[in-house]
């Protein structure tokens, strides 16, 4: 292939455009975080430690292992409702799976906020929810169900299972079928030769779901401020807060960094681990 | 843009499913949590399609058919103004992303060895929107750039550029070479090679690139929020501020609209790729 000054006119526009509306606008963030706060936005020029420091004070704690657990849980109920979905549809024929995949995407594909608006209708107090379970006679008062740490879980789940659906869809769809046939044939019950068979090959797929599902999660504000009613705080409302009302700006992006220190680290830990997964039988 | 990219790269590689025998015969049930799965996915968008056509004033109670909440939608003002923004933004980043991604794809296909500069073409795909809204936010206000809808559209030009060049150089990896050194052979230089060879054969992946951009300038929240001017709000930050302050009917019969236009897009998007999959 020929080199030279060819790649040029290729690569360049896109790269500068990259460098300079990507690389350093997040580079800038970074270089705040040792700066102090100017009074109304922005930054004064006096080096400073402070901002990673003050992450370590209880509230700001708090609330970041508040939205590593809230992202857990939807990341945990994201696999256990994604994985049956995507095993029921690696199962249909070609043309069906393909109706199946596009059912599961297209919901993701509308508004994001007509869908938190959404659930805001169903979970009102005199919301279709609670109409519905008056009507059947589970309870007589309305059940308070938005504006609680629960309703940001559903929300958050309802936004991101279709992230957790397709990495899923696409290990289990690989898999031979063979394998599981060999194990069925050897005596299996399918339950056995699900667990031994399918399941172990499908963990990668599943890992790629939960940071698909986990990312977006911690770092989502709108559902907390709008389902949860701003009452349980995760680190992407402190980081909106920072920039909007409290003005300080360089701790907002030292919150903003952190996050997206423990996204890479969580990232890069499920790249190794998968990776080691995928080597491992061909070693042995 | 986490969220995005992900979904539509897997969906399209679907498209050609490779035939392949049906493993043991499963039982029936195994298709109860996938419908369980669909109920929870539509069951919301449903209702807010249904009362769309409700003819009260209250969102939660049914008072029978009308089709009043659709001229007062395109009656609303704020509404009006917000979806004439989006769509200058949409179209806007769109024209960017095509260009710059496709040429990126082109570029790293043919020019690049190690996934160095294909992961940083990609990255802005997987970076936390948060972060990219902050970043822009601080970058322009430190160059002294007015906000506005340019630097939302200069912000989402970011994303839809990764996407674009992730879907162009998917479709790039099911084109023949032989075309292109043949070209190369008789003579032609790259550029011209690209113009003439490469690009007619691409266009199908361009055009889906393209409305995948497009869809997704649109419903994007987080940057636009913070990269544009109080005074220029987008659609999706009209529905924010509306959810937050007090929705009216108007915004179902919105939703209802906007749902069509991303099935049509997204079905649209698909048969486009699966084209390019079988030009081959």
């Amino acid at each position: 292939m020929r080199r030279g000054l060819a790649p040029v006119p290729f690569l360049a526009p896109g790269m500068i455009y990259l460098i300079l509306f990507m690389a350093l606008p997040v580079g800038l963030l970074a270089f705040y975080t040792f700066f102090k706060r100017g009074r109304f936005g922005g930054i004064v020029f006096e080096f400073t430690l402070d901002n990673w420091v003050k992450l370590f004070e209880p509230l700001y704690v708090s609330v970041i292992l508040q939205s590593i657990v809230l992202a857990g849980i939807v990341t945990l109920l994201a696999l256990l409702i994604g994985y049956p979905m995507a095993y029921a549809i690696a199962g249909l024929s070609p043309k069906w799976r393909t109706v199946a995949l596009i059912a599961v995407v297209l919901p993701f594909w509308t508004n994001f906020l007509i869908r938190t608006y959404a659930w805001i209708l169903l979970l009102n107090n005199a919301g279709w929810v609670n109409q519905w379970l008056q009507g059947l006679g589970i309870t007589d008062a309305p059940i308070s169900m938005l504006y609680t740490p629960q309703a940001i879980v559903v929300g958050l789940l309802y936004m991101y299972l279709p992230l957790m659906v397709l990495p899923l869809y696409a290990s289990l769809q690989q898999l031979d079928p063979s394998l599981r046939e060999a194990a069925t044939n050897l005596g299996a019950t399918p339950w056995r030769a699900f667990r031994t068979v399918t399941l172990p090959l499908s963990i990668p797929g599943a890992l790629t779901g939960c940071i698909f599902v986990f990312v977006p999660a911690m770092s989502n504000f709108v559902i907390p401020e709008l389902i949860g009613g701003g009452k349980t705080i995760m680190v992407g409302n402190l980081v909106r807060d920072q920039f909007f009302e409290a003005r300080d700006w360089p701790f907002g992006a030292t919150l903003a960094l952190l996050l997206t220190i423990l996204l890479v680290i969580v990232i890069v830990v499920q790249t190794a681990v998968s990776r080691r997964l995928t080597e491992g039988p061909r070693r042995g | 843009m986490v969220d995005t990219t992900a979904p539509t790269t897997t969906a399209m590689r679907e498209v050609e499913p490779s035939a392949r025998p049906r493993a043991v015969r499963k039982p029936r049930g195994i298709l109860v949590p996938l419908w369980l799965g669909y109920v929870f996915l539509y069951l919301p968008i449903l209702i807010v399609v249904i009362m769309s056509f409700n003819a009260s004033e209250n969102l939660f109670v049914w008072k029978g058919f009308s089709l009043r909440w659709y001229p007062e939608l395109f009656a609303d003002e704020k509404i009006m103004q917000g979806l004439g923004n989006t769509l200058i933004v949409a179209t806007g980043a769109t024209a960017i992303a095509t260009v710059l991604g496709t040429l990126l794809a082109y570029g790293i296909q043919h020019y690049t060895r190690g996934g160095l500069i294909r992961a940083f073409a990609i990255a802005p795909a997987i970076l936390p929107d948060l972060l990219l809204g902050i970043g822009l936010l601080t970058l322009f206000s430190l160059a002294s750039v007015t906000l506005g809808l340019h630097s939302v559209i200069l912000a989402h030009g970011v994303f839809a550029t990764a996407f674009v060049t992730a879907i162009v150089l998917a479709r790039m990896a099911n084109l023949d070479p032989s075309l292109e050194e043949a070209s190369r052979d008789l003579g032609a230089g790259a550029v011209r090679t690209f113009m003439r060879v490469t690009l007619p054969q691409l266009a199908p992946g361009i055009v889906a690139g393209a409305l995948l951009a497009f869809t997704l300038s649109i419903d994007e929240f987080v940057i636009a929020f913070f990269t544009t001017a109080p005074t220029q709000p987008t659609l999706p930050i009209v529905i924010y501020s509306m959810v937050r302050f007090g929705v009216t009917p108007e915004v179902n019969a919105l939703a209802t609209i906007l749902l069509l236009v991303s099935v049509v897009t997204v079905i649209a998007a698909q048969r486009l790729t699966r084209l390019t999959g079988t030009t081959r």
